[in-house]
């Protein structure tokens, strides 16, 4: 059976349709526009010429030889989606959505975001195509990412603080979800993940497959063949489901997830959702998350916003249990030594979020020993962080950033 | 088919010139004990069909008012199991049918049948479940007949006419008509798509169909009742719980319950 194949709405036993009734006429919708873009050539020219000329794809892979020095001497080749338009993988899936829902004549969009990197492409998709946007993010995450806030209001989007449960990107996607039945008719809700009901994880998989299709070419192109193992983070999963999709048939190619295991798995403190994780209904989808016995999710702990998210989509969650992708655990500390080695090895400066895919590549290196090649969705920058970095690794003098702010505030 | 309880509530009071008047509560707020008492006034004062709402960490479906309530009971211990409590000590106080109110997964966690068996022991009438469509319930179709449990799906604006069939052929108790394209919250204006709702349920067969989302006040609930079977109240009494206490949300069911004369 081919595995690339899978068009949702389940995945195996994940997957469907668990919203409101209001929703379902805006999601049967959808789903019908994005079957006909499908079949429609000129929509995935259309498509492709944004990528060409607005994206920067096809975006390059870089193999990484001194960094791959710490990882058993392995081959490690970066799949360069930092370099996109607004700094991650975010874009592909984002100006996607924005021509479908340009085709349903919607004139408004909302989404969720965390971190604030879907938030950003979403803001920069309806500033391109002249569509209103709102995007809901967690009061706790637009503390922890202010520098994005900023980014989505010049592009003229509104940013909403959301204030109820824990003020995180889960929350964030109720709010997107309250929105959206109120307002579907003008409204098109600009999902960032490969979670939510049908079709939302087979469609965004499917924007984001563009990484994969390219990242094989030129592995191929490269090595002269296929990478023993691919490896990517995973939060709700869209930048891994992108890579991993078109591989799912080369039963050759191993599959790694690497989730947020905050202060570790064992501990309360981690976004390990496939890891610790049960079978359970969240955000529109039967998928694994992080709950308490009687069916409440619990909150999710990770250094990084992005991936601090009890939930995960589906097909990960089907994709673990038949066995196809493994997921493993990184703790924060190991994606932050794994930031500062790329940074320093091979001057490039990684998303916290990919950092945790990187330290994976390390373990996976050293295990496959100098024969092996190791394929790493690089899926963004660290521009954003460096707040985070530098305050995690004592890179600023806290008194002149004390004088500095005084002298702020003295004006 | 024998009616079910809550049927033959809401036909009662239909054939008697009006219809019901369903109230909303959730469990546990602003404590296990405050919250039965609550529910008991609701029906001492009025209020003719019990819904009872289980706090749940993410209520998509909630506006503030509701939100806020059950986010306080969460916060203050409340567990499933003080549900069926819930349910119970109501039953043993007064004599009208107690619908549950909740969200999917905490019933998936407890397991479909279990829930559906404790409900039954503790005298629950059933469950409203909205963000759980009938495509998706097969488990609990199963379990509602093997328990003779109501089972409430819900109908919007947006709804097609074969989803309209779907929600009347699956429902049994009523059919929930969201009145408007939204989440709970009291509104100036009930929309004028809840009577285009209530009237393609109406075609699509369905005999027994209430109204909610946004109902507040008497004279929305009079009016609803001229075309619906029941009119379903929520946020005001939960606001009037949070502000007033007990002896509020008795005053404010007994001020709805004059819309059902």
């Amino acid at each position: 059976m081919s595995l690339r194949h899978q068009t949702g709405p389940y995945f195996g036993s994940f997957g469907g349709r668990f919203v409101p009734e209001s929703l379902i006429a805006a999601l049967d919708e959808l789903d019908a526009a994005y079957s006909a873009a499908k079949a429609d050539p000129a929509f995935a020219a259309e498509l492709a010429e944004l990528h060409r000329t607005y994206t920067g794809r096809p975006s390059i892979i870089t193999e990484a030889r001194r960094f791959a020095e710490h990882a058993g001497g392995a081959r490690v080749i970066l799949k360069r989606e930092d370099l996109n338009h607004t700094g991650s993988h975010k874009i592909n899936n984002v100006l996607g959505q924005a021509l479908l829902a340009r085709r349903l004549g919607k004139t408004r969009i909302i989404a969720e975001t965390g971190a604030g990197q879907h938030g950003v492409a979403s803001a920069t998709a309806a500033a391109l195509f002249g569509l209103e946007c709102v995007v809901y993010m967690g009061e706790v995450d637009t503390e922890r990412q202010a520098l994005n806030v900023a980014r989505m209001k010049l592009l003229g989007a509104q940013v909403v603080p959301v204030t109820t449960g824990s003020r995180t990107l889960k929350d964030a996607i109720n709010e997107a979800l309250r929105d959206w039945v109120a307002n579907v008719e003008s409204t098109h809700y600009l999902l960032g993940t490969v979670a939510g009901p049908h079709p939302f994880p087979a469609m965004v998989r499917d924007f984001h497959s563009v990484i994969g299709v390219e990242a094989r070419e030129q592995v191929l192109a490269l090595t002269g063949r296929l990478p023993d193992v691919i490896a990517a983070c995973v939060g709700g999963g869209s930048n891994a489901m992108g890579i991993f999709h078109p591989f799912l048939d080369d039963e050759s190619v191993r599959l790694v997830g690497l989730e947020a295991a905050g202060d570790g798995v064992d501990t309360p403190f981690h976004a390990a959702t496939i890891t610790k994780g049960r079978p359970g209904v969240l955000h529109g989808a039967k998928s694994l998350m992080l709950q308490d016995a009687d069916g409440q999710t619990m909150e999710s702990h990770s250094i990084s916003a992005g991936l601090d998210y009890p939930g995960v989509g589906p097909e990960h969650a089907w994709l673990a249990e038949i066995g196809r992708a493994e997921y493993r655990g990184v703790t924060d500390a190991q994606a932050m030594a794994a930031l500062r080695l790329l940074s320093r090895t091979e001057g490039i400066i990684p998303a916290i979020e990919t950092a945790h895919a990187l330290h994976g590549a390390l373990e996976l290196g050293r295990e496959l020993g100098p024969s092996g090649i190791v394929l790493v969705n690089l899926s963004g920058r660290g521009d954003k962080d460096m707040e985070t970095a530098a305050r995690y690794f004592g890179l600023i003098d806290a008194e002149a950033a004390a004088r500095a702010a005084e002298h702020e505030a003295g004006r | 088919m024998i009616a079910s309880a809550v049927e033959r509530v809401i036909r009662r009071r239909v054939d008697a010139g009006s219809g019901a008047l369903v109230g909303y509560l959730p469990v546990g707020f602003p404590d296990l004990g405050t919250s039965v008492e609550a529910a008991v006034a609701l029906v001492e004062n009025g209020v003719d069909v019990v819904e009872l709402g289980l706090p749940y960490s993410d209520p998509v479906m909630d506006g503030l008012a509701i939100q806020r309530a059950t986010q306080t009971a969460l916060q203050n211990g409340f567990r499933l199991a003080h549900g069926f409590q819930a349910v119970e000590r109501i039953r043993a106080r007064v004599d009208a049918p107690v619908l549950v109110m909740t969200y999917w997964n905490p019933v998936l966690q407890y397991g479909v049948e279990r829930f559906a068996a404790d409900l039954e022991s503790a005298g629950g009438a059933g469950l409203i479940t909205p963000d759980l469509i009938p495509d998706e319930a097969d488990d609990w179709l199963a379990a509602s007949d093997e328990h003779g449990l109501d089972r409430v799906f819900l109908a919007a604006p947006s709804s097609s006419p074969a989803r309209m069939q779907q929600a009347v052929a699956s429902s049994r108790g009523f059919v929930y008509a969201v009145s408007t394209m939204g989440i709970t919250g009291a509104r100036a204006d009930v929309d004028a798509a809840a009577r285009s709702v209530i009237a393609r349920l109406r075609e699509a067969g369905s005999t027994s169909a209430c109204v909610g989302l946004g109902i507040s006040t008497s004279d929305q609930v009079r009016d609803v009742l001229s075309y619906a079977d029941g009119a379903i109240v929520g946020s005001r009494l939960v606001s009037a719980l949070a502000d007033g206490g007990v002896s509020a949300v008795a005053a404010v069911a007994a001020e709805l319950a004059a819309g059902t004369d």
